[in-house]
């Protein structure tokens, strides 16, 4: 009954099977197979199973990497994202306006990533940087390379400063695309502006806030290059996130065995929580009463 | 209760929406606003709502000036074109929510809010959400949003316009035992003459943001004062012959002639539009006194169970409203007949002079 014919669809997905295959699948099999394995050099190799993973997970400086980089990320969300709303709310919605605030927000985005870190250096340093004279100035103590709080404080800052913009925009163009005779039913209902924004503007933003709060969950999980630039990961361990750890490991000191092992259960993290923040939101708020 | 528009203008942004706007609303009365799009129906709702401030003019309620009163203080329910129901909230609390705001105890509320539910036929559906519901039952919860609540206005803005032939027929009939049983003033709009007859009512004839001619809906339909009113009270648009009126004949396009009898005797000569709605042309003798005139047909298009056959002749297009579903063959030659008993005759400016007289001839 089944007939050559009937199967010619699967040349249509040859090729992007094919791009998928070596943009994707080979080089995360590669990481795969690096994982399982102990390597001293070309063609020198021994199977190992599953110790690296064993000896990463139990690895402390890991597990510290891990849990800054989940405060990181937490802290980040629950900035940005009611920031985010809160620029889009304000934003004006016709005239000049709205090209002026949509470009002046657009900036931060267009800059290359450790650009930005250099720029937040500079800005920062407590000699001849704007923001580091100024807080000296007012009697208080900021160095971003001694104090590990004042490096959190800068790298929060140079995050929230570089990415809430995507989030006012994604909510903006999600705020804009409600209908006026929603507005005009809730005014009609005698509906307070907090009612307005909780059963209108929130669950109608929904789409826009769940890619929103993906996008910024995985990236800010991922961050690397702005850190890197800005403290190095220091002082001390303070800032070392998980990619940072990550590539001290890999080129540093050329585990690519760990490495791999640490990349795979860093995917995974990653994937799990973008799962479960997918759920969540699908789901939030659905029959209030 | 009365309400008022007095010498309503609104100017937005240098364009006139609404040119001298006066209309008198009776409680309990049913209006329709009938008009194209863009003619400034949704302006006059949304000035009545006071949503928006006239540029000049006043609004009054049994003569209290109401003018600059805000939204929030009035008594009125809306229902859009689009179907507006908070996203979040199930039906059950979409229709509760106008009575949430005025502290009515629960008990009485959950009681308003089936005996609403069920008047819409949306008792089956009142843990759901809006957007699992069809559009019709999505129109039917904001229509059950606006009436649960008693409103001294009920403003309708071209609600059934978005759903499917066979729920707005539903609808139609539903509103309108429903509109019966309120004490509200009715203000509802469409650009569609059928609807506007249905609900019956009064109704005001709108175009380009002024308003043409109010009165009874029947009455209008049959008493157009100007062409123009014709033209947007008939679905499909009425047919315009351009003729002239010698000594007791009158020429139509040249070439049709027909006496002056009944409606039209005594019409003096000179330059005249005749008027005739599409249902009023026929393919076949009707009645002994017809006249008959042949034409190409154009294009025929099937129309629920009627067909309308779109006809040229001299130069003029013209619709014929046929029952039942037909084919023609397009360039063909057909004989069409009419009867001067039909005929609207407007002057050269556009204003009524003669219109049928209301007999059995009317009532098709």
């Amino acid at each position: 009954m089944e007939k050559w014919e009937n199967n010619k669809a699967w040349f249509l997905v040859l090729p992007v099977f094919i791009i998928v295959a070596f943009s994707a699948i080979i080089p995360l099999m590669t990481v795969v197979n690096y994982s399982l394995q102990d390597i001293w050099g070309p063609g020198q190799q021994v199977f190992v199973g599953i110790e690296w993973f064993e000896e990463m997970l139990a690895n402390e400086r890991l597990q510290d990497a891990l849990w800054r980089q989940f405060l990181f990320s937490g802290l980040v969300l629950l900035i940005e994202i009611p920031l985010g709303i809160l620029i889009a709310l304000a934003m004006p919605k016709r005239g000049w306006g709205v090209s002026a605030s949509l470009v002046t927000l657009a900036v931060p985005l267009l800059i290359p990533w450790n650009v930005i870190g250099t720029i937040w250096i500079i800005f920062t340093r407590p000699d001849i940087g704007l923001f580091g004279v100024t807080i000296n100035s007012l009697g208080i103590a900021f160095d971003h390379t001694a104090r590990p709080l004042d490096a959190w404080i800068t790298t929060m800052l140079m995050e929230v400063w570089h990415w809430t913009p995507l989030v006012v925009l994604l909510a903006y163009a999600g705020l804009r695309a409600i209908p006026e005779a929603y507005y005009q039913a809730a005014r009609i209902d005698g509906a307070s502006v907090w009612a307005t924004f909780r059963y209108i503007q929130l669950p109608k933003m929904r789409g826009v806030l769940t890619i929103a709060v993906l996008l910024r969950w995985m990236d800010s999980f991922l961050i690397y290059a702005e850190p890197f630039a800005l403290t190095g990961g220091g002082p001390g361990n303070a800032t070392t996130f998980l990619s940072i750890y990550l590539v001290k490991i890999a080129t540093g000191q050329f585990d690519l065995g760990p490495a791999a092992a640490f990349s795979l259960i860093y995917f995974l993290i990653i994937l799990l929580f973008s799962f479960i923040f997918y759920q969540a939101l699908l789901n939030v708020g659905k029959g209030d009463k | 209760m009365g309400l008022s528009l007095k010498h309503i203008d609104r100017i937005v942004g240098g364009e006139r929406h609404l040119k001298d706007i006066n209309l008198n609303f009776e409680s309990g009365s049913r209006n329709v606003l009938l008009g194209r799009t863009l003619a400034g129906k949704t302006s006059i709702l949304r000035i009545l709502a006071g949503l928006d401030r006239p540029t000049h003019g006043r609004i009054t309620i049994d003569g209290k000036d109401v003018t600059g009163v805000s939204v929030r203080k009035r008594s009125i329910a809306m229902v859009y074109q689009q179907f507006i129901n908070y996203p979040s909230l199930t039906v059950y609390n979409n229709i509760a929510s106008p009575l949430n705001v005025s502290g009515m105890d629960d008990a009485e509320i959950d009681r308003r809010v089936r005996e609403t539910a069920r008047m819409l036929h949306i008792e089956p559906l009142l843990d759901r959400l809006p957007a699992e519901l069809s559009g019709g039952q999505q129109q039917r919860t904001a229509i059950a949003r606006a009436l649960i609540k008693d409103t001294q206005l009920l403003l309708l803005d071209e609600p059934l316009v978005n759903l499917d032939y066979k729920l707005r027929e539903e609808l139609r009939v539903e509103l309108q035992e429903i509109f019966q049983q309120r004490e509200a003033i009715v203000v509802y709009t469409t650009t569609e003459p059928t609807e506007a007859l249905m609900l019956g009512g009064n109704i005001v004839v709108i175009d380009e943001g002024c308003v043409l001619q109010t009165g009874p809906t029947p009455k209008v339909y049959r008493h157009p004062e100007t062409s123009k009113v014709a033209e947007i009270f008939s679905d499909p648009p009425i047919n315009y012959l351009r003729g002239s009126a010698e000594d007791r004949h009158a020429r139509l396009e040249e070439n049709i002639k027909i006496p002056l009898t009944g409606h039209l005797e005594g019409l003096p000569n000179g330059k005249y539009l005749f008027g005739l709605r599409s249902n009023h042309l026929f393919l076949s003798r009707t009645k002994e006194d017809d006249t008959e005139f042949k034409s190409t047909v154009e294009l025929a298009e099937i129309n629920g169970s009627e067909t309308f056959v779109h006809i040229r002749h001299n130069g003029t297009s013209l619709v014929v409203q046929e029952n039942g579903i037909h084919t023609r063959k397009i360039g063909s030659e057909i004989s069409i007949f009419m009867n001067p008993c039909h005929l609207f005759v407007f002057d050269e400016t556009g204003s009524r002079v003669a219109s049928p007289v209301e007999d059995a001839h009317n009532h098709r």
